[in-house]
């Protein structure tokens, strides 16, 4: 990995928004931030990313709706997304992969975890 | 290192911030509650309600709060039953809920006073339990459920290590869905040579002839052997995120290798880059405030310009006239623009309103549920702050006071559960906040006699209901016999009235014995500026607010009526107001003039009482920019403030209410010319 990616965070807690901005920062990454599903795919259409990382449960547009929207665009078919969630379970996992996820990072939030995702899936 | 891994001084802000997120967050939880509990299932409040939890789980887990992250996990779990309707929307439900909300704020408040271990006053345990029983399933620790794959919640990984490497071969072929998800074969590679030493054969024998190949579906396989130190599971986390798309075999091939591990890649180190896209920004308000405080500067001394222009005949000179409108433009929207930032929407102090109910009632044993209206309402973050306590007192007193026990009520032929209703809405500028009860109304019987018994009125004064309803703002009024626990000694009503004129603000009450009460408060939506009418008496110039102006009139001696020595009243529209010469009122002059000589401003007050002040001149309406008296000077009887004027004058700002009330027939204050000397 060289240099810092651009990254799109979508979550609907600003705090978990922030601590994203100063983690992925920190790792010398650049942040983009939407506040759900829709406000992500509408700062796709502006921006170009390397990485995605999605939470799950949010209002108007979810987070498995948002990966697979994002997935039919063919700009975003090889983006890695990864989904930032508290959500343990195999099934929630499997949906996620089916919509189209790369991999995932398990709340509670730890930067080392987060950087470690990163890596594996970001060229 | 802090439980997020994540430097203290990274972490301190954001920890800022997500207190304030969890209080929006209550806020919104405690509102869908509410209107879940008000009315018919709604999934999206469902939702919004169950994210709150959520949310409020994911950050504290961040944080390292533990009882939070404990508290709102159950509760979560909890919602979860709700919105997957598996148990019943009952009444105790939602008081269970409810209580579980108000708990989940006690325990936010303790984590931000640092101190999230010790025992909020809750009975946070007891409801633990209670919420546990709503879903079973569920309501374990984050780290007891299901995870398979030991990718997600790994409490302290342990990694055997053998005392010499091992060799492994792994094989693997991706399917398609292993593409479709964007990962990357290569990708793993590279993770499996960050364990050891690689060897990578590719397997194309699967490949189509070209005419036959479909780009996305996986042909290619890979056999790896690795030699390292680290153990299956270790490898097998590589492959975290593609378990299922792939085939995947991973087999030891032989105890023992010679070799050492060797050298690991490790990534570049990043460079910093920052671009940080945000909406808001998040502003200190003492910075704010000297803001609002300069722009106040610049309307004083834009018209203290203006005038001079005027004054030395240089406003009419030729292209003077276009620049001096388009400062004055500017300026009143650079005040709007900067009032506007500190304005808020009523909700922040409308939602502690829910919680005080609830208390309230259960202290009392009454049934009480508040139904809020316009809280989308905006004003100034100096009102805001300021209105909590009034309100809280108005409601405290409407469900002390107003609303009857159950059984009263049913007695009565009304339901058993009273309402408060809390309104907000703006008019004419200013903010209109009305408490409704559907109680027993004021006790008006009871009312007069407390005043009488306080020496508030004479035994022979005559008094509308309105006056009498009036009276219970009396200083040291209170209509309980007894020093309630919720009310207390101190929290009257005048209490309250004090509070709301401090505000700049007037309050009112209606009642209907039987039905209830309604108290309204009329409050400014700054503290900053105020519209009012500047006037002149004896040579010195006072501002009467617009907000209590009825009318200015011309002096109209035909219209005056001599009642005795002292009291004057004007013929007004069919009835009769008392006049009050404000250069008297204020000391300034010792005779009325010529009443025909001035103009009469007619004003009402907070109660909806009239009065014409005389004045000699009308100079003009004006945007006055508010300096506080007790700041400046001392707390002066019968105005309100002070204000700097256009010609660098200072102008008093009168308490409308105050002078009003020297005039009232049952008055008992002071003439304002002894109070001010």
């Amino acid at each position: 990995m060289i240099g810092g990616k651009t990254i799109l965070t979508v979550d609907d807690s600003r705090t978990m928004r922030e601590m994203l901005l100063a983690a992925l920062t920190d790792m010398g990454h650049r942040v983009l931030q939407s506040e759900d599903g829709l406000a992500g795919l509408g700062c796709l259409r502006n921006h170009s990313v390397d990485v995605i990382i999605t939470d799950i449960n949010m209002p108007r547009l979810d987070g498995f709706g948002f990966i697979e929207e994002v997935r039919r665009d063919p700009r975003y078919r090889a983006t890695p997304i990864l989904v930032l969630t508290t959500e343990n379970h195999s099934s929630r996992k499997d949906r996620a992969r089916r919509a189209g996820a790369t991999g995932w990072i398990v709340k509670p939030f730890d930067p080392a975890k987060l950087a470690d995702a990163i890596r594996r899936v970001a060229a | 290192m802090t439980p997020a891994g994540l430097s203290e001084e990274i972490l301190a802000p954001i920890r800022l911030g997500f207190f304030v997120e969890c209080d929006e967050l209550l806020a919104e939880l405690e509102a869908g509650l509410l209107a879940l509990q008000a009315g018919a299932y709604d999934p999206k409040i469902v939702d919004a309600v169950f994210r709150a939890a959520h949310s409020i789980k994911g950050s504290a887990g961040a944080f390292g709060f533990a009882r939070l992250e404990r508290f709102s996990h159950a509760f979560e779990s909890a919602l979860d039953a709700v919105r997957s309707e598996t148990v019943a929307l009952d009444p105790d439900l939602f008081r269970l809920l409810l209580r579980a909300a108000d708990a989940l704020t006690d325990i936010v408040n303790a984590a931000r006073d640092g101190d999230e271990a010790a025992g909020p006053p809750t009975d946070s345990d007891a409801l633990l339990v209670a919420l546990a029983a709503l879903a079973p399933v569920r309501t374990a620790r984050p780290d007891s459920e299901d995870d398979d794959d030991g990718f997600a919640f790994p409490p302290t990984p342990v990694v055997l290590t053998f005392a010499s490497p091992r060799c492994w071969m792994i094989r693997l072929r991706p399917h398609a869905s292993l593409y479709a998800a964007a990962n990357e074969p290569l990708l793993l590679l590279r993770e499996l040579g960050r364990l050891g030493d690689i060897s990578v054969a590719l397997d194309a024998t699967a490949l189509p002839e070209l005419g036959d190949l479909q780009p996305e579906e996986g042909y290619l396989a890979w056999t790896v052997t690795l030699v390292t130190n680290e153990n299956e599971a270790a490898i097998r986390e590589v492959f975290a995120f593609v378990e299922g798309s792939c085939d995947l075999s991973i087999r030891q091939e032989s105890d023992v290798v010679h070799e050492a591990e060797g050298p690991r890649t490790h990534p570049a180190e990043p460079v910093v880059a920052v671009e940080t896209p945000t909406r808001t920004i998040r502003v200190d308000l003492d910075r704010i405030d000297r803001l609002v405080n300069l722009v106040g500067e610049q309307v004083i001394s834009q018209s203290m310009l203006r005038q001079r222009m005027i004054d030395a005949g240089l406003s009419a000179a030729p292209g003077m006239e276009g620049p001096l409108d388009d400062l004055a433009h500017l300026t009143r929207d650079l005040q709007e623009s900067v009032m506007a930032i500190r304005a808020q929407p009523v909700k922040v102090v409308f939602q502690r309103l829910s919680r005080i109910v609830r208390d309230v009632a259960a202290a009392t044993g009454k049934q009480v549920r508040l139904t809020v209206a316009g809280e989308n309402t905006e004003v100034d973050r100096t009102v805001i702050e300021r209105l909590t306590d009034p309100l809280t007192h108005m409601i405290r007193n409407a469900i002390d006071h107003g609303i009857e026990p159950p059984h009263c009520r049913r007695a009565a032929g009304k339901p058993e559960e009273g309402v408060i209703h809390v309104s907000a809405a703006h008019r004419g500028g200013r903010v209109i906040i009305e408490v409704t009860d559907d109680g027993a109304g004021l006790d008006r019987a009871a009312v007069r006699q407390t005043a009488l018994r306080r020496g508030l009125v004479s035994p022979d004064a005559l008094l509308s209901d309105d006056e009498v309803d009036g009276l219970i703002f009396a200083p040291g009024f209170s209509t309980s016999t007894e020093l309630s626990a919720l009310s207390g000694r101190g929290v009257g009503m005048d209490v309250v009235k004090r509070g709301v004129q401090a505000l700049g603000g007037r309050i009112a009450v209606t009642s209907q014995p039987g039905e209830g009460a309604c108290f309204t408060l009329t409050l400014p939506l700054t503290l900053a500026v105020l519209e009012g009418m500047v006037v002149s008496v004896a040579g010195h110039s006072l501002v009467a607010p617009l907000s209590s102006l009825v009318e200015s009139v011309r002096a109209n001696p035909a219209a005056l009526r001599q009642l005795g020595s002292q009291t004057c009243l004007l013929s007004y529209r069919g009835e009769y107001l008392p006049l009050i010469d404000l250069g008297i009122a204020f000391g300034y002059r010792q005779v009325a003039p010529d009443a025909g000589m001035g103009a009469v401003l007619v004003v009402e007050d907070g109660l909806g009482g009239r009065a014409a002040l005389l004045v000699d001149e009308i100079l003009g309406q004006r945007q006055v920019v508010i300096k506080s008296l007790e700041t400046h000077y001392r707390a002066v009887p019968g105005l309100a403030a002070a204000t700097i004027l256009g010609d660098g004058r200072v102008a008093l700002i009168l308490d409308v209410d105050a002078v009003v009330a020297t005039h009232r027939p049952a008055a008992t204050a002071a003439p304002l010319r002894r109070a001010t000397g």
